[in-house]
């Protein structure tokens, strides 16, 4: 949020429509994403209810579990669920390309990427990883092999979506929030239908009257996890029992006709957020991607190659809490990608980098003057050091000395050599350095010309080496001293289920 | 009946009283500048059914099975004179306790009257601490009353004041599951300020009888299925911060009075029922009479307040309806209209010819005001020189 989405916001407002806070997509979207969207029963911590998914608009899956709070009906529904996203994965684990100069020197070409509507839509995915990773395939209480590598994908999924880098998993909700504003507050925002009525209304309606239309649960049934309580009670309830008395009635057809029932009720409440997710998808494509969006993705594909690789492998699943070492290896490395993330963001996209500029921390103008040839230093020693002369309107440097970078040459650094007044506006002069060859002459395009529109940020939008950190094995005694090494054991696998 | 009572009663109509919970008291503590609801909780006004009435009705329910699970939890870490609980608070937190009685204050000899019941509470749990024994003592179902906008509120709390060796613990008991050691923080806050609610209702009941504050325990002891069990886990909650912002909060809540004095005689949001008790007030007579009461909507409201949706709507075109963050942001102007004025009004893109809305044209221009003008003109022009820059990009990728 910042000065600058804010008034979109009220733009939004006084015309009725969203307006875009973004002049490119920064997040990448598959051409054939797994979108997910999970029912859970109210008042249970993670008791999956039904869920639509698919990667394909017209052939959705729809699960359903009759009596969540029965565990072996769960964990048919694990099974169910497995079943389509281990297909789905699979499917990205053939193809590989390779990776110049680096090592593992391949990786796959291309990864899967989830979709869910919400953020609680993560949290519920992340639950059920944590409920499926360490359940056992032999003795009391087995489930399917697919049943512990589902918990441990789905795991996999919900740690990268933490990651401001990364796109392997997202929620609906969360993305187009980060590209629209709508004429209401953040915490209407979450709901997917408001938000997308706001930025995409039907015809004849305004993106406010879109809005409030899906407010109404019996026209757009919430997203979920969470249901609708008056379908609870009014509906879900009677279908529930009805299954219920069937089974213990012995009577299959009429079990056939309860559990059909069910189904059909259940149905109509996740059958319109799978049409919302897929136009949110359509919107999203419709943008065009950010410079930086395809290096962010091949990340994205490392990690994808990096988890695949070690359940080949035979690797453990995800530990139930990170060690010292690791938390503190992941909490610096998400502050890191958080930092990246925001100048790339900035300089892929004017109206990002327009928010740095309000807030002093950028400046864009004309170049004024220019002094491409000049060259400091004597003999053998002597380097090219061009000036430009920059005049903006915008907040200018308060002083000398600061290093700049502008987006349109990001390997090319300024030092601001001079800022002086001119009427209402500032002259900035900028010496530059890099990104001309090694002449004395700069190559045509390699530096701002006159005239040129450029604008210059305080940061670079460049990768920072992560911090060094102890091996696990040297954990100090501050933080708990070496952790034991991980295994899963019985107790993982033991706890109850009711 | 004193006067206060008597407007309240009179505001509130022929409907029967409303009783405040820890949760309307939590709520009320988030947003204490609101007159509205202040009020329509001091007179004890049945809010869904008034905001329904005008055509509003409040956004939530509660699911059965959420209900149905809340209730089989407590009742079973309860059961058999709350011996789960008392293994849990022996081994967990290792408090040592030989031995503990169990007594539910629900009912006085069959009679349900609210101030026996209080005066009861009282008289037991004052006993309880100047006569301290070895054996400590569970209390279910105690009733407290806190001093809320001048006006005592009676709390039945579902929980447990615990007592050893003279001093209290509250304890609660909530369904949501504590997963690995974590559970939802939003849920924790609201149990933790809940909890806060008890403690100082549990002060000012003890307060009465002599007790110094200190009886009562500012750690909270909280109840909560692990993982994906059933099985209790009890966790301490410090609400020391809590107990600040809810005194704070508390005092800030304008004395009721104060607030009663700035309103017409004749005020009341009686749903004027007919004999089948199908109200018979015009539901624009009764919004007429809400809105003689000044309410501060903010997004929060939504997910607290069973108004919120009619007041919402009445604060259409204001920024605080866009969130409290954007509301500063834009300088902290009031109107929407006001924001995209000052922007520059044409020149704002996607506004056509810079509307603005009648009565806002002259606002007189101060300091800040001028200062948000700068800040906003500002940037508008960043923003439509970035959309323009943005535009050939577009095109090309």
């Amino acid at each position: 949020m910042s000065t600058l989405t804010s008034l979109a916001r009220a733009v939004a407002v006084a015309t009725g429509t969203a307006q875009r806070t973004c002049t490119v997509r920064h997040v990448h979207v598959s051409a054939r994403p797994l979108v997910f969207v999970p029912l859970a029963l109210a008042g249970e911590a993670v008791a999956p209810l039904a869920a639509i998914v698919g990667d394909q608009p017209q052939a959705p899956a729809l699960l359903v579990v009759a009596e969540p709070r029965d565990r072996d009906q769960r964990f048919a529904f694990a099974a169910d669920l497995a079943a389509v996203v281990l297909r789905y994965i699979d499917g990205y684990l053939a193809e590989q390309e390779p990776t110049p100069g680096r090592e593992p020197a391949t990786r796959y070409a291309d990864a899967p990427q989830l979709l869910v509507p919400n953020q609680a839509g993560i949290t519920f995915t992340r639950l059920l990883g944590r409920s499926t990773r360490f359940r056992r395939t032999e003795g009391p209480y087995a489930v399917p092999p697919s049943v512990p590598l589902l918990g441990r994908w789905l795991t996999f999924f919900t740690e990268r979506a933490e990651s401001p880098s990364s796109s392997l998993m997202l929620a609906a909700t969360d993305v187009l929030a980060a590209h629209w504003a709508t004429g209401q507050s953040p915490v209407e925002d979450r709901n997917l239908g408001a938000l997308l009525g706001w930025i995409d209304p039907p015809p004849g309606m305004s993106g406010a009257q879109a809005a409030a239309a899906a407010e109404d649960p019996v026209r757009c049934p919430p997203a979920g996890p969470a249901t609708d309580p008056t379908f609870d009670n009014e509906v879900l309830d009677q279908r529930m029992l009805a299954v219920r008395a069937a089974r213990l009635s012995g009577d299959g057809r009429a079990f056939q006709r309860a559990a059909a029932a069910l189904t059909a009720a259940l149905a109509t409440q996740l059958e319109p957020t799978w049409a919302l997710m897929w136009r949110a998808v359509a919107l999203l494509r419709a943008l065009p991607e950010g410079a930086h969006v395809a290096a962010r993705w091949d990340g994205d594909k490392d990690a994808f190659t990096w988890h695949a690789r070690h359940v080949a492998d035979g690797g453990p699943p995800q530990p139930r809490r990170d060690g010292a070492v690791a938390a503190a290896r992941r909490l610096a490395s998400l502050e890191r990608l958080h930092e990246m993330v925001a100048a790339q963001r900035a300089f892929d996209d004017p109206l990002v980098m327009a928010e740095h500029r309000l807030a002093g921390e950028a400046f864009a103008g004309r170049v004024v003057a220019a002094e491409p040839d000049r060259v400091v230093g004597a003999g053998a020693r002597r380097v090219l050091r061009p000036r430009i002369t920059v005049e903006t309107g915008d907040v200018p440097p308060a002083e000398p000395g600061g290093t700049f970078t502008s987006p349109a040459r990001p390997g090319q650094q300024a030092r601001v050599v001079a800022v002086t007044a001119a009427g209402g506006r500032t002259r900035v002069v900028l010496e530059l350095r890099g990104g001309m060859g090694r002449s004395l002459t700069p190559p045509p395009g390699s530096m701002p010309a006159l005239g040129e529109f450029v604008s210059y940020a305080a940061f670079g939008d460049g990768w920072q080496p992560p911090p060094a950190f102890p091996a696990p094995e040297d954990t100090p005694w501050t933080h708990g001293g070496p952790p034991a090494r991980y295994a899963p054991d019985d107790d993982d696998a033991r706890e109850d289920w009711s | 009946m004193n006067g206060t009572e008597a407007r309240l009663a009179r505001i509130r109509g022929r409907a029967l009283a409303k009783t405040h919970n820890a949760r309307t008291i939590a709520a009320l503590a988030s947003n204490p500048g609101c007159a509205r609801r202040a009020i329509m909780d001091a007179a004890g006004v049945d809010k869904p059914r008034i905001a329904a009435h005008v055509g509003f009705p409040a956004p939530f329910g509660q699911s059965r099975f959420a209900l149905a699970r809340g209730n089989a939890f407590e009742a079973q870490v309860k059961a058999e004179g709350a011996a789960q609980l008392l293994t849990l608070l022996r081994e967990r937190l290792n408090l040592p306790i030989p031995q503990a009685h169990y007594d539910d204050l629900a009912e006085v000899g069959g009679n349900p009257s609210l101030d026996l019941r209080h005066a009861r509470t009282k008289a037991l749990l004052a006993r309880a601490v100047t006569s301290p024994g070895e054996a400590g003592t569970m209390f279910d179902h105690p009733l407290l009353r806190l001093a809320v906008g001048g006006r005592h509120a009676f709390l039945e709390p579902d929980l447990i004041a615990f007592q050893l060796r003279g001093r209290f613990h509250i304890v609660e008991v909530k369904s949501f599951a504590v997963i690995d050691g974590q559970a939802d923080g939003d849920k924790v806050a609201a149990a933790a300020i809940q909890s806060a609610v008890y403690v100082l209702a549990l002060r000012d009941a003890l307060a009465e009888q002599h007790v110094p504050p200190e009886a009562v325990s500012h750690e909270t002891i909280l109840v909560c299925p692990k993982d994906f069990s059933n099985q209790p886990v009890a966790t301490t909650l410090d609400v020391r911060k809590q107990l600040t912002v809810l005194r704070r909060q508390l005092a800030r809540i304008a004395r009721i009075d104060d607030l009663l004095d700035l309103l017409p005689d004749g005020l009341t949001f009686d749903l004027d029922p007919g004999g089948d008790g199908v109200p018979r007030r015009s539901p624009a007579d009764l919004a007429a009479a809400i809105r003689q009461v000044e309410a501060a909507y903010v997004p929060e409201c939504l997910s607290t307040c069973e108004m919120c949706y009619f007041c919402r709507d009445e604060a259409r075109g204001c920024t605080a309806a866009l969130g409290r963050a954007a509301r500063e942001e834009l300088g902290g102007v009031e109107h929407v209209a006001t924001v995209l004025r000052l922007a520059g009004g044409a020149e704002t893109p996607g506004v056509p010819g810079g509307t603005v809305a009648p009565g806002t044209a002259r606002t007189p221009v101060t300091p800040d005001l001028a200062e948000a003008a700068e800040l906003l003109r500002r940037a508008a022009r960043l923003r439509a020189e970035a959309s323009r820059a943005g535009a050939p990009r577009r095109e090309a990728g």
